[in-house]
């Protein structure tokens, strides 16, 4: 009744049923031959079929993000072009691609912006590349903060927990997109004055400052429990006895026991990123144009120029959005399942 | 209980306390100065000094801080607008309008959002999560579980502009969303919000979908449950009587993050669809550089999220009697 490695969203897993249990057995006796943690998560990520599938679907992801200068030179086309300008005989008077399904073509392979008449293929994947390396940077901030506050608040206690935990709450009260609204002006104005140009790193950097100053808490909340815990067991006392310091204790005995719920959690923060970034260019304060961002094209798809007519344009970057997020999430519940077979969910 | 509500109100006023001081020094970092908004092309020194002056923006900011906070309470009557009786947030710079009374304006279009949407998704997402719970393991529960998925990773300005270009501009089956109040005409009201709600319970449903059959089946592994069934208890009883219970604390808790976000403003789903609620005041707000407005829809918002926490920290009590308040 109680399978070990049983993953939620079961139905997309065909290994999850019966067959698992058995498998567990020769795992504890390699146990005995002493292998570390992270060698039998790795055991147990790399049987999970879901995980791995999921795995290979996020890297494909980060790939093309990272290779989409490469892929766009080998393609011919950037995702600046105004091809409503330069080639305005595919173009109705409207600024709808002439040919059907949103000017598909073996020329643009996934069409023609309705408008501008960007090319949507570079532009997705510049897009991409844009929205996950400001996702990735706020979660690597977020996660250093909230590493460095939370195991603070748990491991010193007293004055500094309490003062911890009550910015938590205190941040945590806010209403996290109205702040963002409200903060993305100030925190651009802070670096240009408000009649120059706003630079494109201006508002990247402002992207990842107002998301990472409302993100960090969740985790730091997770850590200071675990760390409150394991200050209290017996081989943090050992070390203390003999005469560790308390950086020593925090570097060696604490972090590697709290590796789990960072990794767990970073998995399930990075796409919650990603969703809350494009939902601020989607508003329209995030990336702006010229500059191809995910959300953005999103915000492009809901006008009326593209309901009303050719609707092919939106299933671009929603499809592939829901890929990412999809597979992201099914990684994260592989990873949490490989580090601890036992939460059955 | 009263020590425990009491004790909780009073941290959420110092809270929403300081969320003002942000706000407020949020806004004086902002670019532009709503003085040169308001003054217009035309604009001399002295009319702007003068405009600076009848908004009160010549006095130093703690200063305008406290005249802002005792105007909460006490209420004011230094605006050439008119009286303004407490909670005075003050009158807009944008419209010139009472704070107060156009966040009550907008409050049912928002209310009537997440009441209608709450009812939806609690009903469609607890019931799929229950049968899946229930039948686990069979193509039902996987169905449900591949579905839930998918559906909760949809984004409302993915989903929400796909329904509307389907169901509206294409086939012409729906009018565009609108809003009518309830008292004025009901069946009006109902369909102009429907792609709204039909939009957001899908996402939200989604998720409750896999909240309550994990919770379930969480709980329906606990000992209390198994000694229920070895003492010969029908599996429906353990089921809806044992389980269920037990399985409401991680509901309640998501359920009242989700409402209160959507009660202070879904500033997406509104934008989305062109309602004007909450959420839109918020982004005009910011637009025009409207520091009353803003703080209005701000401290409204995050009041509303403290509410919520403590109707849930208070709910905890009521579904697990081993959780003691204070």
């Amino acid at each position: 009744m109680t399978s070990p490695i049983d993953i939620e969203g079961g139905g997309t897993s065909v290994v999850v049923d019966g067959d698992q249990q058995p498998k567990t057995k020769p795992e504890e006796a390699k146990q005995l031959e002493g292998r570390s943690p992270g060698q039998l998560m790795w055991i147990r990520f790399k049987r999970d079929r879901t995980g791995v599938v999921s795995a290979y679907i996020v890297i494909f992801f980060f790939v093309i993000g990272l290779a989409a200068p490469l892929i766009a030179k080998l393609y011919g086309k950037d995702p600046y072009t105004v091809f409503a300008d330069e080639r305005p005989e595919l173009f109705d008077s409207a600024g709808v691609p002439l040919q059907p399904n949103g000017g598909i073509s073996g020329e643009f392979w996934f069409g023609l912006e309705p408008g501008n008449g960007y090319d949507v293929f570079t532009k997705l994947l510049y897009g991409i590349r844009n929205s996950l390396m400001i996702s990735l940077a706020v979660t690597v901030a977020t996660v250093l903060t909230g590493i460095i506050l939370g195991v603070a608040a748990g491991y010193l206690g007293g004055k500094s927990d309490q003062l911890i935990s009550r910015v938590i709450d205190f941040l945590l009260a806010f209403p996290a997109q109205l702040f963002f609204i409200a903060s993305m002006p100030v925190v651009v104005s802070l670096f240009v004055s408000p009649r120059d140009e706003t630079p494109v790193y201006v508002r990247v950097v402002a992207l990842i400052a107002v998301q990472w100053f409302l993100g960090w808490m969740s985790l730091a909340r997770i850590l200071r429990g675990t760390t409150l815990a394991l200050r209290e067991r017996e081989f943090i006392e050992a070390a203390k006895v003999s005469g560790a310091s308390p950086v020593r204790i925090i570097r060696r005995e604490i972090m590697p026991n709290v590796v789990t719920p960072i990794l767990v959690q970073s998995t399930y923060m990075l796409p919650a990123f990603v969703t809350a970034e494009a939902g601020l260019s989607f508003l329209g304060v995030g990336l702006v144009e010229p500059t191809p961002d995910w959300g953005q094209m999103f915000s492009k798809a809901s006008t009326e120029l593209v309901m009303q007519n050719d609707i092919t344009y939106m299933f671009f970057p929603g499809i592939s959005m829901i890929v990412f997020i999809v597979a992201f999430n099914l990684l994260g519940d592989s990873v949490r399942d490989a580090f601890d077979p036992k939460t059955a969910r | 209980m009263l020590r425990f509500l009491f004790r909780r109100i009073l941290g959420s006023l110092v809270i929403l306390v300081l969320l003002t001081v942000v706000a407020f020094l949020l806004f004086f970092g902002m670019p532009r100065d709503p003085a040169l908004l308001m003054c217009g092309k035309t604009c001399t020194p002295d009319a702007l000094a003068n405009i600076h002056h009848t908004l009160g923006l010549d006095k130093s900011i703690p200063e305008q801080f406290w005249i802002f906070l005792s105007g909460l309470v006490t209420g004011r009557d230094d605006f050439a607008q008119g009286p303004c009786p407490a909670p005075c947030f003050g009158y807009s710079y944008h419209t010139n309008e009472q704070v107060w009374s156009t966040l009550m304006d907008r409050l049912p279009l928002t209310l009537s959002l997440a009441a209608g949407a709450t009812v939806v998704f609690l009903f469609v997402g607890l019931g799929t999560g229950l049968l899946a719970a229930w039948k686990r393991g069979t193509l039902v529960d996987k169905s449900f579980t591949a579905g839930s998925m998918v559906l909760s990773s949809m984004q409302i300005y993915f989903l929400g502009p796909l329904a509307l270009a389907i169901l509206v501009y294409q086939t012409h089956i729906f009018d565009e969303p609108d809003y009518t109040p309830l008292t004025d005409n009901p069946a009006a009201w109902f369909t102009g919000l429907i792609i709204p709600w039909a939009v957001l319970s899908t996402i939200f449903a989604a998720q409750y979908t896999r909240m309550a059959r994990s919770s379930m089946i969480e709980q329906l592994q606990e000992e209390h449950v198994r000694t229920a069934r070895a003492k010969g208890m029908s599996g429906r009883y353990v089921f809806f009587r044992y389980a269920w219970r037990g399985s409401l604390i991680p509901i309640i808790t998501i359920l009242g993050i989700d409402l209160s976000s959507l009660l202070g403003g879904a500033i997406i789903t509104e934008y989305t669809f062109g309602l004007p609620g909450l959420g839109r005041l918020a982004v005009e707000s910011v637009q025009f550089s409207d520091l009353p407005l803003l703080l209005g829809v701000m401290l409204f918002a995050a009041a509303v999220i403290l509410l919520c926490n403590i109707v849930v920290d208070a709910c905890y009590a009521f579904i697990d009697p081993r959780v003691r308040l204070s």
